[in-house]
């Protein structure tokens, strides 16, 4: 019966009405949890929030940035192979032209050179034949003398015995009668 | 209360003193100490636990908080980013949400850790099936959305705000006016209270009632009422998964309609 009085009593108190003491204590324990949250949790959360958010839309916008260069560095590169092969070409082009015209040239002054040498050629053959005449001439006055005063049996060196051959000559010419006259000269 | 006593002295009597069934005096817990002079109970070290187990969570996921979260991190983001987005910024609006975030989110954790201490192994209370608990939240959030109403639209223009419908006029305003002012400023704060309280006072009754009750039909010697007993077990483990639900869901309308007073508060048109 003790425990039965003792719900009866504790059944006396109305579970709408509230105790004053739990209610403070509500107050209190429900401030100290909101300031808590709001000074230490919330601004934490957020700060998070923001710093992932502009990561993304960072990454994203350097992406797109990056995309645009390259696309930008893509075309640059095309057109500058594309200068290049017209260069090359343009190069190319040049240096066959460059080459005809070299080869041209080399004809032009190989024939001129040739021309040259023939000329050179000719005339150091005219002048070596003047002179080849020259002295042929010369040769042929000595060696004509000489072979006179062989024939004439007697050199005809010094005066005395050219006059004296002559005088012979001329005393065999008397002699004679017949002449082989000029046989020497010329 | 003579209905609870005459109930309970009705069950006492056929079980001849045997069983005290569960009542509105399972409430009345007796003080664990005293503190001066003043009864602490144990609803009330509860209490001060849940605010003291939010913090250490909270604080430790979003202290040194990472861009890539780790599983703290991500659980108590998961749960800020569910009452930020979901209940504050889709009900107040993206314009002024921020303000009342901090708010929300200590309501909502404070109800959910406190109800779910019902079914929590040795603990085994919900705080707010004591009805002194839920006032001060209850009020606080009529406060919160009042406060807000009058400073968007000034003293006067909120009473009209709350209190007119737009598109109405003439004499069923006489009807209306009394009629939205008694449900947008007086009821609101009463229905917030008991809706949390009263699910939270039955639920945790229907477990003990469930407990108790098959213990003492197992215990009772008679093989019938053994049976009768396990199936009580058996619908108490049911009736637990229930209320893990509801303990849900209360913290979860609690804060909606929090959140949802306070953008209609601040919204343009009734």
């Amino acid at each position: 019966m003790n425990t039965a009085i003792q719900a009866a009593t504790e059944e006396a108190h109305n579970p709408l009405v509230p105790v004053f003491s739990e209610i403070v204590l509500a107050l209190i324990v429900f401030a100290i949890l909101f300031f808590a949250i709001r000074k230490f949790v919330v601004p934490n959360f957020e700060k998070t929030f923001a710093e992932r958010t502009q990561a993304i839309e960072g990454g994203l916008s350097a992406a797109e940035t990056k995309q645009a260069e390259a696309d930008a560095k893509l075309a640059e590169l095309e057109k500058q192979l594309a200068d290049a092969r017209h260069e090359a070409a343009r190069i190319r082009e040049e240096a066959r032209e460059q080459g005809a015209q070299i080869v041209a040239e080399m004809r032009e002054s190989a024939q001129a050179e040739a021309a040259r040498i023939v000329e050179h050629g000719k005339t150091q053959i005219e002048a070596e034949r003047q002179q080849a005449v020259t002295s042929l001439r010369a040769e042929v006055g000595t060696l004509a003398t000489g072979l006179a005063g062989r024939i004439v049996g007697e050199s005809l060196d010094d005066e005395a015995r050219q006059s004296r051959v002559v005088e012979r000559f001329l005393a065999e010419l008397e002699s004679d009668g017949s002449t082989t006259s000029g046989s020497g000269v010329n | 209360m003579s209905f609870h006593q005459s109930l309970g002295s009705g069950i006492v009597a056929a079980e001849g003193g045997g069983f005290h069934a569960p009542g509105p005096g399972s409430f009345e817990l007796p003080p664990v100490f005293e503190l001066g002079g003043f009864g602490v109970t144990k609803p009330m070290l509860l209490l001060v636990l849940s605010a003291v187990l939010i913090l250490g969570f909270t604080i430790a996921a979003s202290r040194n908080a990472q861009l890539v979260p780790g599983r703290l991190q991500f659980a108590g983001e998961a749960v800020y980013g569910f009452v930020r987005n979901n209940l504050a910024r889709d009900n107040i609006g993206s314009e002024h949400y921020m303000k009342f975030v901090p708010y929300l989110f200590s309501l909502f954790l404070f109800i959910l850790v406190n109800n779910y201490y019902g079914i929590f192994p040795l603990l085994q209370f919900p705080s707010f099936s004591r009805i002194g608990f839920v006032i001060p939240l209850a009020i606080i959030s009529w406060l919160v959305y009042v406060g807000t109403g009058v400073w968007k639209h000034g003293p006067l223009g909120y009473l009209k705000h709350a209190t007119m419908p737009s598109g109405v006029g003439g004499p069923i305003l006489l009807l209306l006016v009394p009629l939205e002012f008694f449900s947008n400023i007086l009821v609101r704060p009463v229905t917030l209270t008991l809706r949390l309280f009263g699910n939270m006072f039955a639920g945790h009754l229907l477990l003990i009632l469930f407990a108790t009750g098959g213990a003492a039909l197992l215990t009772s010697g008679n093989l019938l009422y053994g049976g009768v007993g396990i199936l009580s077990f058996a619908l108490g483990i049911g009736v637990s998964f229930l209320e893990m639900l509801v303990m849900f869901l209360q913290a979860y309308v609690f804060t909606l309609l929090s959140s949802m007073y306070i953008g209609e508060a601040l919204a343009d048109e009734h």
